[in-house]
């Protein structure tokens, strides 16, 4: 071992851009940091993640970029002849091409309106990203379809795993506890329809989650906080 | 008459009363307030997002538009006229050089990060001001760049060398004055903004800008605090 290798951030840490994170050749940079002659910097302000001796950052705040395989909540803005141009909610807009739209076949010079519309919300997987970011989704897949009713919440998209929970704990209370359908979209969209007063439940349950992300036992405290909402005892997380 | 004593009892070396604050814009993607004393910059960061018109996109790299602004209430003198003017369009310009060399835009083709600095109060340094919140609204957004940039002001005043010039001193009448506002990128001490006016020598230039680079790895710590403060409650928030 390189006797001058020093590693000066301890796992869990919040670091600046531009913070020195290792010495020496013994560690590797990874996903969003840098290397700098010998040293070791952040790249960005996260939390550090020590892999082995890579050292990676988790990004905790800034809008959504999009990544292949994630499914996400869209909107129509644009419809072409070939397709839609879908909001990502990120830098990049995306494109879903007619083929990729119905799991049934739609002549070619139909009416494209007919199947979505502009303003549309839909449920739709990234099936391609380039280096230029040009985004291509598909509606055709298990889950994926348009929406109808109910309403979208914007969150940010770092906070996505704690509304989701642990294998998707969260969002089956909160599913189980307002009877409402929800789905969250990768891009930090969600999607919530049932009754209207559960509707408005959820979204200020979800408000409350978003805030109290960091405190230990989140879970816990969110089913206290529905049932307390809703007066029914609820099973515990399914 | 030389100039023994700062007009306001600080030290020669010492800036004034700094305030930092990260996250104080909510509907912004990333946001932070910087004070100098009396001069108080926000900045707001939007992006990276859309680009239109688009014979402005660069498929190469995501570009970077830096807005200055005084508001009409913020001098303590006359009232200034809202928006744009020749001052205000070449600081705009300058924060904009400042703070590109960090960041890494060619992760955002296409695209561009917009950064409003909106100043409520001003006394001399705003620009400066104006570099430091935006460099915390801009780590804040979460983008991904090199380095933070710190900033202070550092100049003459008669035959004095020091920092951060209020506005008594940058108009003081009994001798010379310089006014060097300068930035730094802290980790590298690479200097990314070097303007002056006034009258200086060669020494005492090169002796100003030393003091500046220190002043500026100080206002890095507090930059850097402000930026901790606000994801410290977040540190269990990762599986």
């Amino acid at each position: 071992m390189n006797k001058m290798s020093k590693l000066l951030v301890t796992e869990k840490e919040i670091v600046v851009p531009g913070e020195v994170l290792a010495e020496g050749m013994d560690n590797l940079p990874g996903v969003g940091t840098y290397r700098d002659g010998d040293k070791i910097l952040a790249g960005r302000l996260g939390l550090t993640y020590i892999d082995g001796r890579t050292l990676k950052l988790i990004p905790l705040s800034g809008r959504y970029n999009p990544k292949k395989n994630d499914i996400i909540i869209g909107k129509v803005i644009d419809i072409s002849f070939s397709g839609w141009r879908i909001d990502t909610n990120s830098a990049y807009s995306a494109m879903m091409s007619i083929s990729e739209a119905s799991s049934s076949y739609i002549q070619k010079g139909a009416d494209l309106t007919q199947y979505f519309n502009l303003g549309d919300y839909l449920v739709c997987g990234i099936t391609n990203v380039t280096s230029q970011k040009l985004i291509d989704v598909s509606a055709k897949g298990p889950g994926l379809h348009k929406i109808k009713g109910g309403r979208v919440i914007e969150v940010s998209p770092y906070k996505v795993p704690r509304i989701i929970g642990k294998q998707g704990s969260m969002v089956s209370m909160l599913k189980q506890a307002s009877g409402c359908k929800i789905i969250v979209g990768q891009n930090g969209l969600v999607w919530v329809e049932g009754e209207p007063d559960k509707e408005l439940l959820v979204e200020r349950t979800i408000r409350k989650i978003e805030d109290e992300s960091h405190l230990k036992g989140l879970t816990d405290k969110i089913q206290k906080f529905l049932e307390k909402e809703t007066g029914v005892k609820l099973g515990g997380p399914q | 008459m030389s100039y023994k004593k700062r007009l306001d009892g600080r030290g020669f070396e010492e800036f004034r009363k700094v305030e930092a604050k990260v996250g104080v814009i909510k509907r912004a993607d990333g946001s932070a307030y910087f004070k100098f004393g009396n001069t108080w910059a926000y900045a707001a960061v939007y992006g990276p997002r859309n680009l239109y018109p688009r014979f402005l996109q660069d498929p190469s790299k995501g570009i970077l538009r830096c807005n200055y602004n005084m508001m009409p209430f913020s001098s303590s003198g006359e009232r200034v006229r809202p928006g744009g003017s020749r001052r205000s369009k070449e600081i705009s310009m300058v924060t904009a050089k400042a703070l590109l060399p960090v960041l890494n835009l060619e992760e955002y083709p296409n695209s561009v990060v917009d950064v409003f600095i909106e100043l409520p109060e001003t006394e001399a340094g705003s620009r400066t001001a104006g570099i430091n919140a935006a460099a915390m609204a801009l780590a804040d957004a979460g983008l991904l760049m090199k380095d933070l940039v710190s900033s202070v002001s550092v100049g003459r005043v008669d035959d004095k060398i020091l920092v951060d010039l209020d506005y008594s001193e940058e108009s003081y009448e009994d001798g010379p004055v310089a006014d060097i506002p300068i930035a730094i990128m802290p980790s590298s001490g690479k200097i990314t903004l070097l303007q002056m006016d006034g009258l200086v020598s060669k020494e005492q230039l090169s002796k100003a800008i030393e003091m500046g680079k220190n002043a500026c790895q100080k206002i890095y710590e507090i930059q850097k605090k402000a930026l901790k403060e606000k994801y410290n409650n977040v540190k269990g928030d990762a599986e």
